[in-house]
């Protein structure tokens, strides 16, 4: 329970935390997250985003302690994907008279997942405006980030955007602020989450980038994580760059998994290699290290290199499991390296070189070594 | 029969207006993504 937190005049925090989570969208959260969920105290009311399901009774808790028996005039939806609309039955319902606003695509998508549910969507898109009093919140659309229906809004006279996915980080161990966290815990878990989650939609990002830098924005509320404000600078930096797709050529990352050891070995042949000629190497074996936190390491790698064993012809599947998730986040701008020991076939190696160059990387030779690297190789 | 689909997210084209047949400014509903980054997938 977080509870509600005024982070401006009239504008409060009153989404959930989740610190036990072990894994979203197939990616590891070793803080677990937040499902932010903001409330505007206007001469309306506004709620931006819920929060996802088995939250409901918290965030119209944390709701109730801001606003006592006054009802909800407006509610912003700025993405449909459950972890932020999955409380949308419990919020309609209690106060039935919401105003709903979101994309053409969000009320779709909406319309689908809470059949049961009756509340009024207003479509908004580029340009539109809500008018809550005082104060007036414009809508920027996002499509991509994080999906289809996804939208930002953006608070002028409090100078705060509502970037839902974008920007955010999986940090679930208590803060609120950015401030609050190390610098280095921050920076790394938004590059976590950025690698997992945002890495394909490069394009968009830095398409959202540039509007954001023709406003005036001193405090960004994601929608997991911690509200950035002094690191505020420093995300964007970091958001601008992996957006770019730009990788460093001295970074090398290497993951295999391995049978007997021998693929293990020709893993560390190459790390000596490329340690020898001064590139920053991080190797990982997938038999104890989950996939998504090699994609949070290798997201500025110009190269990466994947080694298998050969089982029954195939490579092992916790290595077909790391390619099909690298598929899906679109690496750009890459070279690759396929290895591995075999006993008697060695189909793992040409495999997993296929897989590379269908994605684009340009491949080096491959390393394919029977049974075991003779020792002076070793 | 030929399919277009998004370069930018995958969608599939799926309308009664033959894809050749748009206007040059459209773009894909979910991505926004312009026409003339769409993939022709022979079918
Ligand atoms: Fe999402
Ligand atoms: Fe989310
Ligand atoms: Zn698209």
């Amino acid at each position: 329970m977080a509870g509600a937190l005024e982070l401006k005049k009239g504008v409060y925090a009153v989404g959930a935390l989740d610190p036990d989570l072990p894994e979203f969208d197939e990616a590891l959260t070793p803080y677990g997250t937040t499902y932010n969920s903001y409330l505007v105290v206007d001469e309306q009311v506004t709620l931006i985003d819920f929060v996802r399901a088995n939250f409901a009774a918290e965030l119209l808790e944390n709701i109730a302690s801001i606003i006592g028996d006054r009802l909800i005039d407006n509610i912003i939806v700025n993405h449909c994907e459950p972890d932020h609309s999955g409380a949308l039955p419990a919020i309609v319902k209690a106060y039935p008279a919401a105003q709903l606003y979101g994309t053409a695509n969000a009320q779709k998508a909406l319309a689908a997942y809470y059949p049961d549910s009756t509340y009024t969507f207003n479509v908004v898109g580029e340009g539109d405006k809500l008018d809550t009093g005082e104060l007036t919140f414009h809508f920027i659309p996002m499509p991509m980030v994080h999906w289809p229906d996804s939208m930002s809004s953006y608070l002028p006279a409090r100078k705060i955007l509502f970037s839902n996915d974008a920007l955010g980080q999986h940090i679930g161990s208590g803060e609120r602020i950015d401030t609050e966290v190390a610098k280095e815990k921050l920076m790394d878990c938004a590059q976590n989450y950025y690698a997992n989650i945002v890495m394909p939609w490069g394009m968009q990002v830095t398409k959202l980038l540039g509007q954001v830098a023709q406003i005036e924005v001193d405090m960004v509320c994601p929608s997991h994580g911690v509200v950035l404000t002094t690191f505020l600078p420093d995300i964007i930096a970091a958001y601008a760059r992996w957006a770019s797709g730009a990788t460093d050529g001295h970074q090398v990352t290497i993951v295999y998994d391995s049978m007997w050891g021998s693929t293990a070995e020709i893993a560390e042949k190459l790390r000596e290699e490329y340690e020898a000629s001064k590139h920053h190497v991080n190797v990982f074996s997938l038999a104890d290290t989950h996939y998504s936190v090699v994609i949070g390491d290798l997201i500025e790698s110009r190269y990466i290199f994947v080694g298998s064993s050969t089982r029954y012809n195939h490579m092992l599947p916790s290595v077909a499991g790391f390619l099909s998730y690298l598929e899906g986040l679109k690496p750009k701008d890459r070279v690759g390296l396929a290895f591995g020991a075999y006993g008697w076939s060695g189909e793992s190696v040409d495999d997993i070189a296929a897989a590379l160059s269908s994605m684009g990387f340009e491949m080096k030779d491959p390393i394919k070594v029977q049974w075991r690297m003779a020792p002076e190789h070793n | 029969m030929d399919t277009y689909v998004c370069g930018g997210c995958g969608w599939h084209y799926n309308g009664d207006t033959p894809f050749d047949k748009l206007p040059d400014d459209y773009t894909c509903p979910m991505c926004g993504t312009a026409k003339s980054l769409f993939k022709k997938v022979e079918g």
